[in-house]
């Protein structure tokens, strides 16, 4: 029941125009970005061959392109959420899933995967970029394969924000508008400078890209895992109570 | 077309009756719902067996779209039990939502899928086994005249195939109870009158209640009548009742000269006479028509007949009746 939601959510996708522009310019921006890199591996290239324990082309093209990545995504996940519910009320199908005989987490976690799935779709079409320097190089597998792990976990995070802000309102530009603001305030809530030590690490802590960091730097750490985890399953949580709570509420 | 056939109606209801088992599909008890602080279903409680068709009728506002997206599981009651085939809804929604078949006000389609492709998705939801999925999807196309738009977008269709596409996946499933919101709302005279058959049709194997705004459309599909008005239930009846207490006890008497009404009085089964005018009268009467008595009686008196006929109130007469009723002595009572 879960694939059939999640199924038809990945396939709606694509019935829109929405999908497919959105592939064609994040394609497009990041291949402009990783030629850039390239570019700059090739100037500084010689310079780094005379220094010991110098980074490698993973350093230089891959990491800083995974991290503009999830920056470009954080634009237009919510691009994508948006219609999740909002839609659905707006065009009064959710009726459909309400009457069938199917749970409220079924709903939800039919829909969460459902994009997800089109995010990791993405991450691949992606990730042919990075793996292409193989044809003239080697790079370090390890953490190439961390930094798809961590980018797959924040979209993962991304789509259940993205979700849950889209079952709180019936206008999926409001729903765009808000998760986007959100995802962007867990982005940088490491940037506030405060003098006390406690805060500061809470608040790096609660990061979206402090835990991306680590696993661009080829860091595998249990912590940063459980963080998007828990921030996944928390969301999760939050819009199945939502669409429970509507069903009391009218 | 909307001429209501009253004697088809009377005959399809005995026969609906005698085909009637005692299974309950639908057991409502005082089912109430607020909004905040109003009061939208005041416990209303009713039961709906196989092979009935149950009319909801209502003024705007009174309630029934509230009462029918509850009993479909859309929306959770604040009080009072709901059982579908005998499985309780709230307790087990996803047993009971199987047994259901629910079409709202506005057609829940996907404007991006062609009919197929939302049909089968239906089929899907409601957990028809793949091997069932054709033949169930063919049925419910053919049930409700989707064939040829089956490849078109649900978003290029008429308002009235849109509803009809509602309709098809209400009863994909071939569900006990089929709860229908006003189920020919932007449809064609035609297609009315095709939607109408098949709920006759449908309401001899299953369960279906039907709200609608359309009196004729009650009398013309219905085999029970209930009014809901402000949440409450106003009127209960089934309709070979409903006919009976519409047909009414008097016949009106017009004459070219004047009556004498202790004359008209004088004759059997005729209770109180009430004068409308000196050449006109309304004649009460018990047990039989009299009508052929009232004849003799004019033509001997040489009164000059012109015109005798049985008063028939009208559904709408009953519904106006109650739903105004209620109205004066809410303000009475304010």
């Amino acid at each position: 029941m879960l694939f059939t939601i999640a199924s038809r959510e990945f396939r709606n996708l694509f019935l829109s125009p929405l999908a497919w522009s959105i592939m064609a310019v994040l394609q497009l921006i990041l291949a402009y970005l990783f030629l850039t890199q390239v570019e700059t591996y090739m100037t500084l290239q010689p310079r780094l061959a005379g220094i010991e324990g110098a980074p490698g082309v993973t350093d230089i093209v891959v990491a800083p392109l995974l991290q503009t990545v999830g920056f470009v995504f954080l634009l237009i996940a919510p691009a994508i959420t948006m219609r999740t519910f909002s839609d659905e009320k707006r065009n009064h199908t959710l009726s459909l899933l309400l009457s069938a005989p199917v749970s409220m987490s079924d709903i939800v976690l039919g829909k969460f995967l459902g994009v997800a799935l089109f995010f990791f779709t993405l991450l691949l079409l992606i990730a042919a970029m990075p793996v292409s320097l193989y044809a003239g190089t080697t790079l370090d597998g390890g953490k190439l394969a961390a930094g798809l792990l961590g980018l797959a976990l924040l979209l993962s995070s991304f789509a259940a924000i993205g979700i849950f802000m889209s079952t709180l309102t019936e206008q999926p530009v409001v729903a765009a508008i808000s998760s986007f603001g959100l995802l962007l305030f867990l982005w940088i809530i490491d940037w506030s400078g405060t003098s006390n030590e406690g805060v500061t690490g809470l608040f790096a802590y609660l990061s979206l890209q402090t835990h991306l960091g680590s696993f661009l730097k080829g860091l595998f750490s249990s912590t940063d895992v459980a963080y998007y985890l828990l921030l996944t399953t928390l969301f999760l949580v939050l819009a199945i109570r939502r669409l429970d709570q509507q069903r009391l509420t009218g | 077309m909307l001429v209501s056939p009253s004697d088809r109606q009377a005959c399809d209801s005995d026969l609906t009756i005698k085909q009637m088992d005692t299974k309950i599909l639908i057991a409502v008890e005082n089912l109430s719902r607020y909004y905040g602080q109003h009061l939208a279903v005041d416990a209303i409680s009713f039961d709906l067996a196989q092979g009935e068709v149950l009319g909801f009728l209502g003024p705007n506002g009174a309630g029934k779209s509230t009462a029918m997206r509850m009993i479909s599981g859309n929306l959770a009651p604040s009080g009072g039990r709901i059982a579908i085939n005998g499985i309780d809804l709230l307790d087990r929604a996803r047993l009971a939502k199987a047994q259901i078949g629910y079409l709202p006000e506005q057609p829940p389609v996907y404007p991006d899928l062609t009919v197929n492709e939302y049909l089968s998705y239906c089929a899907r939801l409601h957990r028809v086994s793949k091997a069932q999925r054709g033949p169930a999807q063919t049925r419910a196309v053919q049930r409700c005249g989707l064939e040829g738009v089956g490849r078109r977008l649900i978003g290029n269709l008429s308002k009235g195939y849109q509803q009809r596409v509602g309709i098809a996946q209400a009863i994909l499933h071939n569900p006990a109870v089929v709860i229908l919101d006003e189920p020919t709302v932007g449809l064609d005279p035609n297609q009315i009158r095709d939607i109408r058959r098949l709920i006759r049709e449908l309401g001899e194997t299953h369960g279906i209640i039907l709200s609608t705004h359309i009196l004729p459309e009650v009398q013309a599909t219905c085999t029970r009548v209930q009014i809901i008005h402000h949440g409450q239930l106003v009127f209960a009846e089934s309709m070979g009742a409903l006919e009976q207490r519409l047909t009414g006890n008097a016949v009106v008497l017009e004459t070219v000269e004047p009556l004498d009404i202790s004359v008209l009085q004088q004759l059997g089964n005729v209770g109180a006479v009430e004068s409308l005018g000196a050449r006109r009268a309304r004649l009460r009467f018990n047990g039989d028509n009299p009508a052929a008595e009232v004849a003799a009686c004019v033509s001997a008196q040489r009164w000059g007949l012109v015109e005798l006929a049985l008063e028939r109130q009208t559904l709408e007469q009953v519904f106006v009746e109650l739903t105004c009723r209620e109205n004066n002595a809410a303000v009475a009572a304010a």
